[in-house]
């Protein structure tokens, strides 16, 4: 009897690795806990563990391979007695990888990939979590960038980790903490190799202890220092909240503009993937209500890198909310030594006469793609990214609400007291003239993300509903 | 007084044991500082300022001028004394909770800008936009004036690391009372800072009482000076209500912070004679127990004793009081003649850059 081995998903967010390594040959006896393979993903190279006892069969997929989606068959094993080159479809099989771990704070890495058979082809087929917030659209060229520019691809991950590295070579002041920031080179890899460039007093780990380190960041930043904090989650800032809304949003204001604070706190915002609900939320509306806090949500990896440089030299305290589902995804960034953008200036990522999409974050990509089907249904949308939600772009908002005269807002987060119940709070105070029909807001559901991946789904805003609420205001059935 | 009670595991590491117990018993085998009369004298103007100064606010609160929260600090005026005396002006930092006034005055902040603070006009120091419980001056190193209990004390860790970080040799004070002593956050930061050898005094003002409830009644080690042990923090025990113990305890904390061992956790042990705050009733503790700190602990008076002692004649001492009596009248005068912040103020200073 047959066993597939599976490329195994090894984090929530996995969709494909490298196989780095194969420590097993074609007629090996395994054991079950044996190291079959090594696996690189895009935040580690992680074992891959035997489960069954038997002969490793074939090698499917070679030493070296990029790209292998999770769920490929890579090789094929035989049970005990079996043959290995025989039939193996219809066996189903599971592969178990080394992992896991405290689970409130390490980055989950799941075992195992998903059975399989002939019968079940629709169900594999319909990915499950967060896979439906991926999108493959692309935005329009920003305006910011002079025509010439040279460019090239990065991914969320490396922009993020270049900017704090440029500027830390150039500002002394500058230096990233937090949790598994220097050693590990960060939970999400976002800080991989600044602890070798800069050393362990300028990139600090600190223990599990959000209120305390985040306290510590901000005394830092009112000492004179310019301080990264590095959150793994905004979800464990929760802990840390009254240092960035009583300490470090209000201290300027109190001492009658004495004492800045010009502190970074950043990390991973809203719902990943299956990681249930005390992971999955969308922080943007609770900061961005607080005076004296900036609030940066970008989306793609050329606003996140020049986004970021300019919170780090902003002399106000910055929230920078990123997104942990796009980390791994590649964008084009001007090759330039100093991509550096405004902070409170939205963007028009794709050019539209009939309805404005209003999005942020993740949202964006969704948006985008709700903007290509309604292309194909005689639909123009204009997309806004807001990148800020405090200061909010309005005029921007207010801009592309008078030239199409439609405005939904697309929005990875819970509906109540949204950026979008501002958007629409805005559009009516501001804007109500402009509008040929209601603004919608097209959310999550009201509810905490639930785990099972058919109820995440159910949950979580997907390019659908974007569309359907565009026709909608559109008056298009 | 070290208190001989030890786990089995500190029994069997001495050497621990030694760090966690030097300082107390440098401080047993000296509990006063040998200050010459120029230095008491000075002393006792600081304290008797923030005294005269604390009973005027009162006052003015009771007519209306000021309003919301105002925490007094008297019979808390040997601590703030004591420790700043001992800082390095102009390089170290202090940081603190909402009892702020004393630690402003003993870092000679002007009188009439904090009181014009108090009142919210727009010569305060934070242009009347803070009030009693949020007031800085980045110039004096003070950092303020928090509102929240125990926030001072992260942050204070911060203001520490970023002079680790820089070298400057300076070192922060961090004050916080009993209450804030409970808080989670202070524990969190006392792990960091002894694990980085951060150069942080933390000093616990234990004025007996979070707001009404009794340390005793809130807290299950109340002697607060060994709550560092966990974290291999030194402790110190000290009268509070003796500025010269209070400046010899610093001499040695503060040397044992600046050559680079990390933090030392100082208790003072004081006592306020007012409510928690103005609109506190105290009803908590009994008026002889008051009465009892008055007479017989009261920090001025017995400066004044001493001073006495060194040959000071009462009549000199009665013009230093005369003197701080006409420098506080003039802050009240000055706190209520002064305007108030302009309308426009209201949106000012909400962020430093324009977007």
């Amino acid at each position: 009897m047959g066993i597939e081995l599976k490329m195994p998903a090894l984090s929530p967010t996995m969709e494909e690795g490298t196989i780095a390594k194969w420590l097993k040959q074609e007629g090996d006896s395994i054991a079950a806990g044996d190291i079959i393979a090594e696996i690189e993903t895009d935040k580690a190279t992680m074992e891959f563990e035997a489960v069954d006892e038997g002969t490793l069969g074939k090698i499917l997929i070679a030493e070296g391979t990029e790209g292998v989606k999770v769920g490929t068959v890579i090789a094929t094993m035989a049970g005990e007695g079996g043959d290995a080159s025989a039939d193996i479809s219809r066996a189903p099989a599971e592969a178990g990888a080394s992992g896991g771990g405290e689970p409130s704070h390490e980055v989950p890495a799941f075992a195992g990939t998903q059975q399989k058979d002939e019968g079940d082809g629709e169900k594999a087929a319909a990915p499950g979590g967060a896979a439906q917030l991926a999108a493959s659209a692309k935005a329009a060229r920003d305006p910011e960038i002079p025509a010439g520019t040279a460019m090239k691809t990065v991914t969320v991950r490396e922009a993020l980790r270049d900017a704090m590295a440029e500027e830390m070579r150039a500002d002394e002041r500058v230096f990233v903490m937090g949790e598994e920031v220097a050693q590990y080179q960060g939970a999400y890899k976002v800080t991989q190799g600044l602890l070798d460039e800069f050393g362990p007093r300028r990139v600090i780990d600190t223990p599990i202890t959000e209120y305390g380190f985040a306290g510590i960041g901000t005394g830092a930043a009112m000492g004179g220092l310019k301080p990264v904090v590095e959150f793994m989650t905004f979800n464990f800032a929760m802990q840390a909240i009254d240092h960035i809304v009583n300490s470090a949003a209000k201290t300027n204001y109190m001492s009658g503009g004495q004492m800045r604070c010009p502190v970074v706190f950043r990390g991973p915002n809203a719902a990943a993937s299956r990681v249930g609900a005390q992971h999955s939320q969308n922080y943007g509306p609770w900061y961005a209500s607080v005076p004296g806090l900036i609030v940066i949500a970008p989306y793609d990896a050329a606003d996140c890198k020049g986004l970021l440089k300019a919170a780090i030299r902003s002399e106000d305290p910055v929230v920078f909310l990123e997104n942990e589902l796009v980390y791994g995804r590649g964008f084009e960034v001007p090759d330039t030594g100093d991509w550096v953008l405004p902070i409170g200036k939205a963007r028009i990522v794709r050019e539209g006469s009939d309805v404005t999409i209003v999005a942020y974050s993740i949202a964006v990509g969704l948006a985008l793609e709700a903007a290509e089907e309604l292309a194909g249904e005689g639909i123009e949308a204009e997309v806004v990214d807001l990148r800020t939600l405090r200061p909010l772009d309005k005029q921007a908002i207010l801009t592309s609400l008078a030239k199409t005269n439609r405005l939904i807002v697309a929005e990875e987060g819970w509906p109540t007291c949204s950026i979008a119940s501002e958007v629409m709070a805005i559009c009516m105070e501001e804007g109500f003239d402009h509008l040929d029909a209601p603004v919608l807001r097209v959310t999550d559901e009201d509810v905490p993300l639930p785990y099972a991946a058919n109820l995440e789904k159910a949950a979580l805003i997907d390019t659908p509903r974007i569309v359907a609420a565009a026709k909608k205001v559109c008056y298009r059935g | 007084m070290a208190k001989a009670l030890r786990s089995k595991k500190s029994e069997t590491a001495p050497a621990d044991q030694f760090i966690l117990h030097s300082l107390q018993q440098a401080h047993e085998a000296k509990r006063s500082y040998h200050a010459t009369t120029e230095q008491m004298l000075d002393f006792y103007e600081q304290m008797l300022l923030i005294r005269r100064f604390e009973e005027r606010a009162g006052q003015l609160y009771g007519l209306g001028l000021i309003g919301g929260f105002c925490h007094l600090y008297i019979g808390q005026e040997a601590v703030a004394v004591g420790l700043q005396s001992a800082l390095k002006e102009g390089l170290d930092s202090v940081i603190t909770g909402y009892r702020d006034h004393g630690h402003m005055l003993a870092y000679g902040i002007d009188p009439k800008v904090i009181m014009a603070e108090l009142t919210g006009r727009q010569a305060g120091i934070s242009k009347g936009k803070g009030g009693s419980m949020h007031m800085f001056s980045t110039s004096h190193k003070f950092y303020g004036g928090h509102g929240i209990v125990g926030a001072q004390v992260a942050l204070g860790g911060g203001l520490a690391l970023a002079h680790q970080y820089r070298g400057d040799g300076g070192l922060c004070l961090a004050y916080f009372g009993d209450g804030a002593a409970n808080q989670g956050q202070v524990y969190e930061t006392f792990n960091m800072a002894s694990l980085w050898k951060l150069p942080i005094v933390f000093a616990i003002e234990n004025n007996q009482y979070a707001m009404g409830t009794s340390t005793a009644r809130s807290s299950a080690e109340t002697e607060f000076y060994r709550r560092g042990t966990a974290f291999r923090i030194p402790g110190m025990d000290v009268n509070g209500m003796d500025v010269l113990e209070v400046r010899q305890a610093a001499e040695i904390a503060f040397r044992h912070v600046r050559e680079g061992n990390g933090p030392v956790l100082m208790e003072l042990n004081t006592y306020r004679y007012r409510g928690h705050s103005m609109s506190d009733p105290a009803k908590y503790r009994t008026r002889e127990e008051v009465q009892d700190m008055r007479e017989h602990r009261d920090p001025i008076e017995a400066l004044k004793k001493l001073l006495i002692e060194k040959g000071k004649s009462e009549d000199e001492l009665k013009d230093i009081d005369k003197r701080i009596r006409a420098a506080v009248s003039q802050a009240a005068d000055f706190a209520e003649s002064s305007p108030e912040p302009e309308p426009s103020e209201l949106y000012t200073d909400v962020l430093v850059e324009s977007y």
